[in-house]
Formats: structure tokens, C-alpha cells, sequence
């Protein structure tokens, strides 16, 4: 039974940083840039939500909406306003500004929105059912089910649409792309835009609800989620955030205590050492 | 203009290219030893941490600004040096010997973290020194019976002799250590190894088809890196007196980071202007703070704010760091009414790319 309750939160946590991992590998994808800030953009955007929803008294679905609308014009306005200028700086630079980045984003939210943890109010709030010993919370299955609907949408998007195929191609090669008239700086833009929107919806879906300026450090943990699943890969961004999820769990029961906070860098570590492309990989050796 | 006629092989390699700078050099050294004069207490505090900083910003500049290899780990080499040095002055070492032995260790687990680094390139390998930060950290938390845990670990006097703690003595302290590893890495950099590291740098391809050993290379730089830091570690032990693990987290990474990239990548007057800058930029805002109104003034965490934003504001507009904009302005005394500003026009840059490799 407690496998079954450790699998269960580790899942739906592994679902948070599965998106957020989402959120990296698709910049990474498209634009090779690494975006270190992905997680406090998650944060900005529960932060908007919780504007929307509780400050403003908005329906849930309008202020979700209307959270995840803004965080996409954020997105690509820090595209434009930073990243643009970084076009062609080695990925140390890129790397370094996000960072940069993720620190100012704290201290905006921590002006704006005071440092003390909030709740969201969510539709689902505490709801629990019981299933024997098992108890399954409604944020678990909120979130478990919202990633769900995401990487369908994200699949028909990539698979259907012009736009999702002209972010396929630009991030395949850049310069071919260019020649066959893909407007690949605004693509850029699209991307930064639809991985705010997906950082935001991290956010709102995140078990437990409560934000503070602070939750944005998950976001070194997906981080290592993404490159667990191979940095370039969007199932495998997934698959890492659970793989990191549910070690998190189980190290943290059945080792020794304080080891859960480390385990997803000790898998990282391993990863790193034993298949440093990852579990899907994107990269290829190239013959000189 | 100044033109250098060379007349001998040893001018090329020479850290002095001509008496001028000879000259400007020995005033500053003379400033700096006769600083304790005409200062009170507390400047020459914060003038001893700005020299921990810079020997700590040595040994990240060997590795990011020359050999090319980042880290965002540095403040785990900077932790175990303070407390490898701490715990062994407990044990009864005397000063020196405790010192050089935490240099050492420091050095050794930075090897040792070289080693594994060597099949990562750069996002990896910052990440995977940034998981190598977090797993020391949680060592620190949890070993108490050598750490003392998060109760933290008292640092002893440092002592030979005379107290080597007192304001005065740990101020010469530090200026001999930075001095000491200036000197060190300015003559390791015009060493073959140190050309080697540039080369890694600047291709990995081309320099191994010129019978570069990358692997030993890259290992050798993470080393000696390390065990700059180590020795940083073990002064800053001593300025700040108790060893808590939350004096080394990510932040001290990003702000020894900063220092690199603030004062310019690549060069080692840029560690000096870096560390004076992240030595004095604290003291700034806590001046600007008290000015602000409280609407400012009472935002949490506006240090790090500041901190990013500035990274930000260097990395966008310029690159070369406080270094880089002090030659322009040189260049612009220097040929004065001649200068076009053309002469620095950013090249268009091309990504490197690691997805195929």
C-alpha cells in the first residue's frame, strides 16, 4: 500500500517537473539556448493566476486563461527584450543571463506579491478520496490528468498545425529553415512564448497549491529532469521529470533522511556518467 | 601610442612589457602595502575579503575564462576548503601546514571531479558540477561529527607566532596570498599548459590535432582551479569565523560567477575589478538602501535582484566585462584624436553548436 501512495505523489510531482522540463527542452530544442529561469517563469505565472483568481475573484477557468495568456506575451517579450541580443553568444553567456534573469524575477515577485507562501483556490481544493490505505488528492489527479491533456495538445500542435511544424524545422536547422521562408527569429519568439505558457501551467497545477517567490528552485530539479530524458527530447522530458519525481519519493522513505532532496542530482550525476546524452538522445557524434 | 622595440626572446614572455607599466605597478603595490595606514577597521575587512574573493576568482577564471569549462560548483571547492581548513586547525595543525593541506584536498576533489567532467561539455558540465554543489552541501548538513551540521563549526584564531586574525596581520595575509597566486597563475598561464588550456578553449578539434592531451588538460585546470578556491576558502573560514552550510550554496557559485563575467572574461585584471566590485557592491546597496524610500528599501531579497540584474546588463552589453570597457576607454586616451569607434564594433558571432559533437 505504501508503494502504491509513494507512486501516486511521486507521479504527480514528477508530472510538475515533467512540464517544466517541457518548458526547457523545448527552448532548447528550437533556439539552443538554456533557460535556467524556467522555473521562476513557473513561479511568475502561479503568481499571476493567484492575481487573477483570488485578488481579482475571477472563475477559475477565466483566470487560468487569461494567467496563461499574459505569461505567453511575457515569454516572448523576454525573447525579444534579452534573448535576442544573445543570438550567436556562446550557451555560458545564454546561461548565465537566465540565471541573472531568475534572480530578478524573485525579486519582483518578492516586491509585488510579498514573500510570505499564498494558496491558490483551486476548483479541485482539498478533495481526497480514499481507496483503502491509498489516498488519491484532487491536485494529483488535477495535475496527472492536466500534463496528460497538454502533451496531446502539444503532440497535435507539433503534428498538425503550420505553425508547430515550422518550430519543428527551425529547430532542426536553423539556416534551412530561414531558406524555405520560416521567419525563424519570430518562431523563436513562439517558443519562449508556448514555454511560458507551459511553465504557467506548472504552476497552477503544482500539488498543494501554495506559492511563494521561492518555488521557482524546483526548477534545477526539472532541470535535471530534462537532461535525465536527454535535453532535446519532448517524451523524454517527461519520462525524466517522473523518473526524478519518483525517486525523490522513494529515496526519501527508504533511505536515509535528507536524501530526497538529493536524489535527482545524484541520478543526474549518473546519468551524466553512464549515458551523458540521456535516456532519449537528441544529439550525434559528428566525424571530423 | 607606445611601440616596443624588442630586442630579446625573453620581452615576449615578460610580465612587464615596458617600464611604464613597471612603474604603475610598484605605486599600487606600495598603496596597497601602506593601505593599513590610512584606514580604519572595517575598510580593512572588506579590503581583505575583496582579495579572498579575487585569489577565489583566479582559480575560476584558470578554469572558465581560460581553459573554457564551467562551473557552477565552485562554492563546494570553497566549502571544503574553509571547512578541511577549520576542522584541521580543531585537530591542532598549525596555521601554514593546515592551510596548504586544505589547498590540497581542495585540489584533489577537484580532480577528482575533473575526471568524470571530462566526457561533459559545457551545459552539462555546469549542471553537473551544479548537482556535484548540492550533494556537498547535503554532506555538510549531515556529517555532523566533522561538520557540526547546520549548528555550524567555530573557525580557531589563526595564529604564528603573532595573531594572524588581528585586522592588520589578516590584511597582509590575504594581500600575500592573492599575491602569491597572482604570480602563480599569471606564470602558469605563459607555461605550455597554460597555452594548452587556451587552446581547449578555443578549440577542442584543433588542439588535439596539435598533440594536446585534452583529457589531462582539461583534469590538470579543474585541479588547480579547485585548490585556489580551497586556499579562498580557507582565509574566508577566518573572515567570517563559523562555519555554517549555508555560507556556500548556489548563490556563492553565481556571485563568483559574476565576479568573472563582471570583470571580464579572459583576463586576469578582470578577477581584481570583478572582486572589487562583488567586495564592494554589498556595502553599495546597503548605502542606497538607507537613501531609497522604504517602498525601495523594504523589498526582500533586493540584493540579489540587484546581483542578476547587473549580469544581465553585462552580458547583453558588454561582454568584455569592467576590463574590456577600461581598454576601449584606454585606446581612446591613447590615440586620441585619431580614434574611430568602428575599432570595437562587435563582430557578428556564431554559435558553436554542441548538438553535434
Amino acid at each position: 500500500m505504501e508503494v502504491i501512495q509513494l507512486l501516486i505523489s511521486g507521479v504527480s510531482q514528477g508530472c510538475v517537473y515533467g512540464l517544466i522540463a517541457l518548458g526547457f527542452v523545448l527552448i532548447y530544442k528550437a533556439t539552443e539556448m538554456v533557460n535556467f529561469a524556467q522555473g521562476d517563469i513557473m513561479m511568475i505565472g502561479a503568481f499571476i493566476a493567484f492575481t487573477f483568481i483570488n485578488l481579482l475573484g475571477w472563475p477559475f477557468i477565466w483566470g487560468f486563461l487569461a494567467a496563461v495568456t499574459v505569461m505567453g506575451l511575457l515569454g516572448a517579450l523576454t525573447e525579444r527584450l534579452l534573448l535576442r541580443p544573445m543570438i550567436g553568444e556562446p550557451h555560458f553567456a545564454v546561461l548565465m543571463l537566465t540565471i541573472g534573469l531568475g534572480f530578478v524575477l524573485r525579486t519582483i515577485a518578492g516586491e509585488r506579491w510579498g514573500s510570505e507562501p499564498k494558496t491558490l483556490d483551486l476548483p479541485w481544493g482539498s478533495a481526497v478520496w480514499r481507496f483503502g490505505d491509498v489516498t488519491v488528492g484532487g491536485d494529483d489527479l488535477a495535475v496527472v490528468g492536466g500534463t496528460l491533456a497538454l502533451c496531446g495538445l502539444l503532440y497535435l500542435f507539433f503534428r498538425f498545425t503550420r505553425l508547430g511544424i515550422a518550430m519543428q524545422a527551425a529547430s532542426q536547422n536553423q539556416l534551412a529553415a530561414f531558406y524555405v521562408g520560416i521567419p525563424v527569429k519570430r518562431v523563436f519568439g513562439l517558443v519562449w512564448a508556448l514555454a511560458a505558457v507551459l511553465a504557467a501551467c506548472a504552476g497552477v497545477l503544482a500539488p498543494g497549491g501554495v506559492i511563494d517567490p521561492n518555488i521557482g528552485f524546483i526548477g534545477i530539479k526539472a532541470f535535471a529532469a530534462a537532461i535525465v530524458g536527454g535535453l532535446g527530447s519532448l517524451p523524454g522530458a517527461i519520462i525524466g521529470g517522473l523518473l526524478v519525481g519518483l525517486s525523490e519519493q522513494f529515496a526519501g522513505r527508504y533511505l536515509w533522511p535528507g536524501f530526497s532532496d538529493v536524489s535527482a542530482y545524484v541520478l543526474l550525476l549518473a546519468m551524466l556518467m553512464i549515458r551523458p546524452e540521456g535516456l532519449f538522445a537528441a544529439m550525434q557524434q559528428k566525424k571530423v | 601610442m607606445r611601440f616596443i622595440r624588442k630586442t630579446s626572446y625573453a620581452q615576449d614572455i615578460d610580465l612587464f612589457k615596458h617600464n611604464g607599466q613597471r612603474f604603475w605597478y610598484g605605486i599600487l603595490a606600495l598603496a596597497v602595502l601602506l593601505a593599513p595606514l590610512g584606514l580604519d577597521r572595517f575598510l580593512l575587512g572588506e579590503m581583505a575579503l575583496v582579495y579572498i574573493y579575487a585569489i577565489a576568482g583566479v582559480g575560476l577564471m584558470l578554469l572558465v575564462g581560460y581553459t573554457g569549462q564551467v562551473s557552477l560548483g565552485h562554492a563546494a571547492f570553497l566549502a571544503i576548503g574553509a571547512y578541511c581548513h577549520a576542522w584541521l586547525l580543531n585537530q591542532g595543525w598549525p596555521f601554514p601546514l593546515a592551510l596548504a593541506a586544505a589547498t590540497g584536498f581542495s585540489g584533489v576533489v577537484g580532480i577528482a571531479v575533473g575526471i568524470p567532467a571530462l566526457r561533459m561539455t559545457g551545459i552539462y558540465l555546469a549542471v553537473a558540477t551544479l548537482a556535484f554543489l548540492v550533494i556537498v552541501e547535503q554532506v555538510l548538513s549531515h556529517w555532523v561529527s566533522v561538520t557540526g551540521g547546520f549548528r555550524g563549526m567555530p573557525v580557531p584564531k589563526a595564529e604564528l607566532g603573532i595573531d594572524l586574525s588581528a585586522p592588520v596581520a589578516f590584511y597582509y595575509l590575504c594581500l600575500l596570498a592573492l599575491f602569491l597566486s597572482m604570480v602563480a597563475a599569471l606564470n602558469w598561464l605563459r607555461s605550455p599548459t597554460g597555452r594548452a588550456m587556451a587552446a581547449v578553449r578555443d578549440s577542442e578539434t584543433s588542439a588535439e590535432s596539435m598533440g594536446i592531451h585534452i583529457a589531462y588538460t582539461k583534469t590538470l585546470a579543474f585541479g588547480i582551479s579547485a585548490a585556489f578556491t580551497g586556499l579562498a576558502g580557507g582565509l574566508f573560514a577566518h573572515k567570517i569565523g563559523y562555519l555554517a552550510p549555508d555560507a556556500f550554496t548556489l548563490a556563492t557559485s553565481i556571485q563568483l560567477l559574476l565576479l568573472v563575467v563582471v570583470g571580464g572574461l579572459g583576463s586576469m585584471h578582470g578577477v581584481i575589478y570583478g572582486a572589487i566590485f562583488i567586495g564592494l557592491l554589498p556595502q553599495g546597496i546597503a548605502l542606497v538602501r538607507d537613501a531609497a524610500p522604504p517602498a525601495v528599501s523594504q523589498i526582500p531579497g533586493l540584493e540579489a535582484g540587484v546581483f542578476g540584474l547587473i549580469l544581465v546588463l553585462f552580458l547583453i552589453y558588454e561582454p568584455d566585462g569592467l576590463y574590456g570597457r577600461w581598454r576601449k576607454i584606454r585606446l581612446f586616451f591613447e590615440e586620441f584624436p585619431l580614434y574611430r569607434r568602428a575599432t570595437h564594433k562587435r563582430q557578428k558571432t556564431y554559435l558553436r553548436t554542441e548538438r553535434l559533437r
